[in-house]
């Protein structure tokens, strides 16, 4: 059951890609995806291409997919890990949401952070009082880091 | 058990409560005592059978099936109040925490969103009037609703009660609408992405359409992971609600389904099972009156309306028992010959006003509370600041001397003194490093005033090496008992007694077990009692009971002599209904002051009046 949606999945991606995002399996392993993202031209974080990974759950659709950055990113919803703060990763999950959908949020993340839930509570508190200086950060770490 | 219980005849009572409830026999230990005719079985009681005492609480204990009928009366209303049908109620009451009143109040202002937010009707595109307050516009509203072909959840009052909660399921859930029109090209689930001809596919009133065995799984995830009590649809950002005949549908198999996959059966069945019990405890946890039994295992409910206020734990101390036995695998229904110190045995104890999971009467949650505070605070620390400290003799505070000679200054006033002697150290003259002047003024006067902080502490570990030390002899009396079953069996060996007449050591040791938890909590209570004739009298009970305690202990303790047996029996046997009464006049005159209002604390109390307010 997995395993098919999976497929399915990875065979709407070939069809019919997302714009600035792409995904696939690493191995063998069909569980275990590789994703990257273009940095949004509206943001920080344009230009830089950053990679994500992917890991279903044997009960996918079900449970959500864990994701999580492999790049480094400066952002209020993302931490040194590269965890994700998405409500739609966890409780907001819905089986009928795609990877597809999911990167889809997550560029939209990066353009439009939310810094009332945040997950490095300092990059929001800049995000909020000196918005200058998040960008700039932000920019320098894409420049370092996915470029 | 209430005073309704009364009746002259002892034994039409005792027949009548058992008809009553047949779980609450052990609420009184008098029931017990009704099997041992042996030795008087009336001398062991104090009052009146099925009477209830002054130190008890009226309560009921109430098994799964029971809180369900409850749950489905509070549906039931408010089917007839709002004309909804049971699912609806049902999502309705677990929306708003099965606040009953609170549900009409919030129907009867604004329906369509109240049924919107809690997931039961879909909430429609465009402007909805909100002022449809009477019962007509709903009607029109349902009818406009099942004329569009989805599922009738909204319905008059004639129709939901007539109607069965589980009729033809798929049908019912099936929306045609938007089934129909895809017809043309095959389905397939968005979920699995299964696209054959046979599947069998389901939706809610939002018409978002998966198939059964992906809203299966979906179900059994949610509830068995997750706990949910209200499972939404699958569909993204959807807040439509799965209704309770819905979920039924696809975890219970119809008799008339073929068979499927038993594992898979076997998991939706618990799947379904534990999606009930959420569903109870939700409720229970949602009802003042309610409380879950916390012992592991165990579903059964007690309802304590008496205790459901935290005003009434001032006076009364809601010691109740879920009317199960044992633990884990080992748990029965209550049966009182099962009685024992056993874990097989253990009674459901537990007190309705606070977490505190055994019997802490006689005194009461929050002095109980307290102590148990105290204790986990302060009697490690205690124990080490009393060996290890002194304090300044100056401004007191507590000083550890961790090497170096006998010179002190103090870190915080500066005062310099002599550790050995307590005096200042300008005294000591030239006699340093050490210390003989012990007959010094000034040196007795430090001393005073050491002894009298200490006492504070000291005060405080008499009363904890007291309580600490009941506790233990309660834990003891386990392996006590275990001796006392090997001794019984001697006894039917080396003496002409049957089973039956060496029962009275059993018996002593329950008691005795019973008496020292009392003992225990006596202490906490002592602790915090403000110092005056009340509290004399109370200690004076105390020490009677203590004494005999530990005078039956002793007793039982002893070596079994063959020739001895009819003369230990009979002092067991009076000694044990003696610890009986001392224990009873301990529970009711505590009892009997919280309901008074005698008993005053040194302390402040939550719910009691502040002891500095207090004219003594």
């Amino acid at each position: 059951m997995a395993l098919r949606r999976i497929t399915r999945e990875l065979n709407d991606l070939g069809r019919d890609p997302p714009s600035s995002c792409s995904a696939g399996p690493t191995g063998e392993n069909m569980f275990q995806w590789q994703a990257t993202i273009m940095g949004p031209g509206d943001s920080p974080y344009s230009g830089g291409v950053f990679f994500l990974s992917i890991t279903f759950p044997t009960d996918y659709p079900f449970k959500p997919p864990k994701v999580s950055f492999t790049t480094k990113i400066y952002h209020p919803n993302i931490n040194a890990n590269g965890s994700i703060c998405l409500d739609i990763l966890r409780d907001q999950w819905s089986p009928a949401l795609t990877i597809s959908k999911v990167l889809l949020s997550i560029c939209s993340m990066l353009t439009d952070p939310n810094p009332d839930d945040p997950l490095v509570p300092d990059i929001a508190h800049l995000y909020k009082t000196d918005r200058a200086r998040y960008e700039a950060t932000a920019r320098e770490w894409t420049r370092k880091y996915a470029m | 058990m209430s005073s309704d219980y009364e009746y002259s005849d002892d034994d039409a009572d005792y027949y009548d409560e058992e008809m009553m409830d047949g779980t609450q026999d052990d609420l009184s230990m008098d029931s017990e005592d009704d099997m041992d005719m042996e030795f008087g079985g009336d001398d062991f009681k104090t009052s009146p059978n099925g009477k209830r005492k002054m130190y008890e609480v009226d309560y009921e204990s109430l098994s799964q099936p029971a809180v369900e009928k409850l749950m489905a009366e509070e549906v039931e209303y408010v089917c007839n109040v709002c004309g909804l049908d049971d699912s609806a109620a049902n999502l309705l009451l677990r929306h708003l925490n099965w606040n009953k009143e609170r549900l009409v109040e919030k129907y009867m202002d604004n329906p369509t969103s109240l049924l919107v937010a809690a997931g039961i009707s879909v909430p429609e595109p465009t402007a909805v009037p909100s002022t449809s307050r009477t019962r007509s516009t709903d009607n029109a509203s349902a009818s406009r609703r099942s004329s569009r072909g989805a599922s009738r959840l909204l319905t008059s009052i004639g129709v939901s009660k007539a109607k069965s909660p589980v009729t033809s399921p798929t049908l019912s859930y099936h929306t045609p609408r938007s089934f129909k029109p895809k017809l043309n090209e095959p389905f397939v689930c968005p979920v699995c992405f299964d696209d054959s001809p046979q599947i069998r596919t389901l939706a809610l009133e939002c018409e978002h359409t998966f198939c059964s065995e992906c809203w299966a799984t979906y179900l059994v995830a949610k509830i068995r992971d997750e706990g949910e009590l209200s499972v939404k649809c699958m569909a993204e950002g959807c807040a439509m609600a799965c209704p309770d005949p819905f979920i039924r549908t696809l975890l219970v198999p119809s008799p008339r389904s073929p068979p499927g996959d038993p594992q898979q059966e076997i998991d939706h069945a618990k799947a379904w099972s534990h999606f009930q019990e959420l569903q109870v405890r939700h409720y229970v946890a949602s009802n003042k009156r309610l409380k879950f039994c916390p012992y592991p295992g165990c579903t059964n409910t007690v309802s304590c309306p008496s205790a459901a206020d935290k005003s009434s734990l001032t006076t009364v101390v809601p010691t109740v028992s879920c009317g199960a036995r044992g633990i884990g695998d080992q748990m029965t229904q209550s049966q009182p010959q099962q009685s024992g110190l056993g874990l097989a045995g253990k009674e459901h104890k537990f007190c309705f006003g606070c977490h505190i999971e055994s019997d802490h009467k006689p005194v009461v949650c929050g002095v109980a509370k307290m102590w148990l505070r105290k204790c986990r605070d302060d009697s490690e620390t205690a124990n080490w600041i009393k060996s290890n400290t002194k304090e300044c003799s100056q401004c007191q505070s507590t000083i550890e001397k961790n090497g170096g000679c006998n010179h002190m200054t103090c870190k915080k006033c500066k005062h310099e003194f002599c550790w050995v002697c307590m005096g200042p150290w300008s005294e000591h003259g030239t006699a340093w490093y050490s210390c003989n002047r012990y007959d010094e003024k000034a040196g007795v006067d430090a001393r005073d005033a050491q002894s009298r902080s200490r006492a504070s502490l000291e005060r405080y570990l008499h009363y904890y090496n007291r309580w600490a030390n009941h506790e233990q002899s309660a834990k003891l009396s386990l392996d006590l008992y275990v001796k006392t079953e090997k001794k019984m069996e001697d006894m039917q060996i080396t003496s002409s007694l049957t089973w039956i007449e060496v029962q009275f050591m059993k018996k002593a040791v329950e008691e005795a077990e019973r008496c020292r938890m009392t003992l225990k909590w006596t202490y906490a209570m002592a602790y915090y009692l403000a110092k005056g004739n009340e509290k004399d009298l109370f200690e004076d009970n105390q020490r009677d009971l203590e004494k005999a305690v530990e005078d039956l202990s002793e007793l039982l303790e002893g070596p079994i002599e063959p020739e001895n047996i009819p003369t230990l029996r009979q002092k067991v046997t009076d000694k044990t209904v003696y610890v009986q009464k001392r224990n009873e006049i301990v529970l009711e005159d505590t009892a009997k002051g919280f309901l008074e209002g005698r008993w005053r604390w040194n302390v402040a109390v939550d719910g009691f009046d502040d002891p500095a307010d207090v004219v003594v």
